[in-house]
């Protein structure tokens, strides 16, 4: 990050909207994309995100001062990935639904980018209670952008919400709306409007 | 139908078509949207994901169905996975700068990155979640990195075209305009179902 080391919550805030890790990083779009066709799955990721991103970004900010810099991306990973392992098991014993529908997204939290961007960008170099704010910020940023798509999404496709049925019943089923092309217009409309948006702001 | 009684050939083809990795499953789209800019790079990148797919996909299959399954450690799938991919990505520079300056000089720059493309880990998730043989693994694997080779190819060719001609939308400009793209050719790909198909 350019504007120098940003602490506490602040380093929150600034993902939330400023350097929201979807809309302005153009990361971890690969389950923004997947997942977005039904708000429980949605939910579930984006918490799994969330958890595994504060508690790697806490981890790897501990070790920070241990790992050997040419060896910290594998270490990164190898962190990562034991808490995705965790996240994998408590979906399996209590979702396993979801998780068989989640299929390989929730083990491909490992290679999202979102979490190697802020364990390599931040963790590495912050305090563990900072690099945690962090970490929550930034799988906070990642639901705001995948909650609204999901909530377009899965009605106009499947007339339901959460599973539930919301559009009345003779609504016609939207069916490009829960398959693959619509989560590209989908993402593609969310950036235009956020894009034009900060454009007005930074006009005023 | 018995997934396993597929012939390799027909999920080769598959997994270039109905079942492109990056067109339906969404895999790989980071360094697809940040490298599709231009054409070279984007052969280099397709090429190395091709060649690492190929020989990670049964590779991992071997770690899985000899390793981890007779021990009882499925569970540390991810992290296995991971590891031989990580592994095999930092051999084969390590061979390709030895043997040819010109290829490490293409396609060497490209390696690292792509121990983190999500294109190779998911497309060894997906082999182990749908239980393919060995054989099909590698048709899969084959046909994942190929399929993915072609849609960045074609972005990357539809992207230079268009900075030339036409005029984008402001806020619309870059990874916008490539998702729209993307997405046009997802529902095109779409025309390929009912020609081969393995769900």
């Amino acid at each position: 990050m350019s504007a120098g080391p940003v602490k506490g919550v602040a380093a929150l805030k600034r993902m939330l909207w400023e350097e929201n890790p979807v809309i302005g990083q153009i990361l971890g779009i690969c389950s923004a994309l997947a997942v977005t066709n039904l708000v429980k799955n949605t939910l579930v990721m984006c918490l799994g995100l969330i958890f595994t991103l504060m508690m790697s970004c806490f981890t790897v900010s501990l070790l920070r001062n241990v790992i050997p810099r040419q060896v910290r991306m594998i270490i990164q990973v190898l962190v990562i990935a034991a808490y995705v392992i965790v996240i994998k098991i408590i979906l399996d014993a209590y979702l396993p639904e979801i998780s068989n529908e989640l299929g390989p997204y929730v083990g491909l939290i490992i290679t999202n980018c979102i979490v190697m961007g802020r364990t390599e960008g931040y963790a590495m170099n912050n305090k563990p209670g900072d690099a945690i704010l962090d970490g929550i910020g930034a799988g906070i940023g990642y639901s705001l952008v995948l909650l609204p798509i999901a909530m377009i999404r899965e009605p106009l496709g499947l007339g339901t919400f959460f599973g539930m049925q919301l559009l009345p019943p003779d609504w016609t089923k939207w069916n490009m709306m829960v398959i693959a092309p619509s989560g590209f217009f989908a993402l593609a409309t969310y950036i235009w409007i956020v894009r034009a948006f900060k454009a007005g702001e930074g006009k005023r | 139908m018995d997934i396993q009684s597929i012939h390799p050939l027909v999920i080769f083809f598959a997994a270039i078509t109905t079942n492109n990795i990056l067109l339906t499953n969404f895999l790989g789209m980071c360094s697809f949207l940040a490298v599709s800019k231009d054409l070279k790079s984007s052969l280099g990148l397709g090429v190395a994901v091709i060649f690492v797919s190929t020989f990670t996909a049964p590779l991992n299959w071997l770690v899985y169905h000899k390793l981890l399954v007779p021990y009882g450690l499925e569970y540390l799938q991810y992290i296995a996975f991971i590891i031989v991919i990580a592994a095999f990505v930092q051999i084969i520079e390590m061979i390709i700068e030895r043997v040819s300056t010109l290829l490490y000089l293409t396609l060497g720059i490209f390696l690292p990155l792509i121990t983190v493309n999500c294109a190779i880990f998911g497309c060894v998730l997906f082999l182990v979640i749908r239980q393919y043989t060995f054989m099909q693994s590698i048709a899969y694997g084959l046909g994942a990195g190929t399929g993915w080779a072609l849609a960045i190819a074609a972005l990357a060719g539809i992207r230079t075209r268009m900075e030339k001609k036409s005029k984008v939308i402001a806020e619309l400009e870059g990874p916008g305009i490539a998702l729209v793209i993307t997405g046009i050719m997802a529902m095109a790909f779409i025309g390929f179902s009912g020609i081969v198909k393995i769900n």
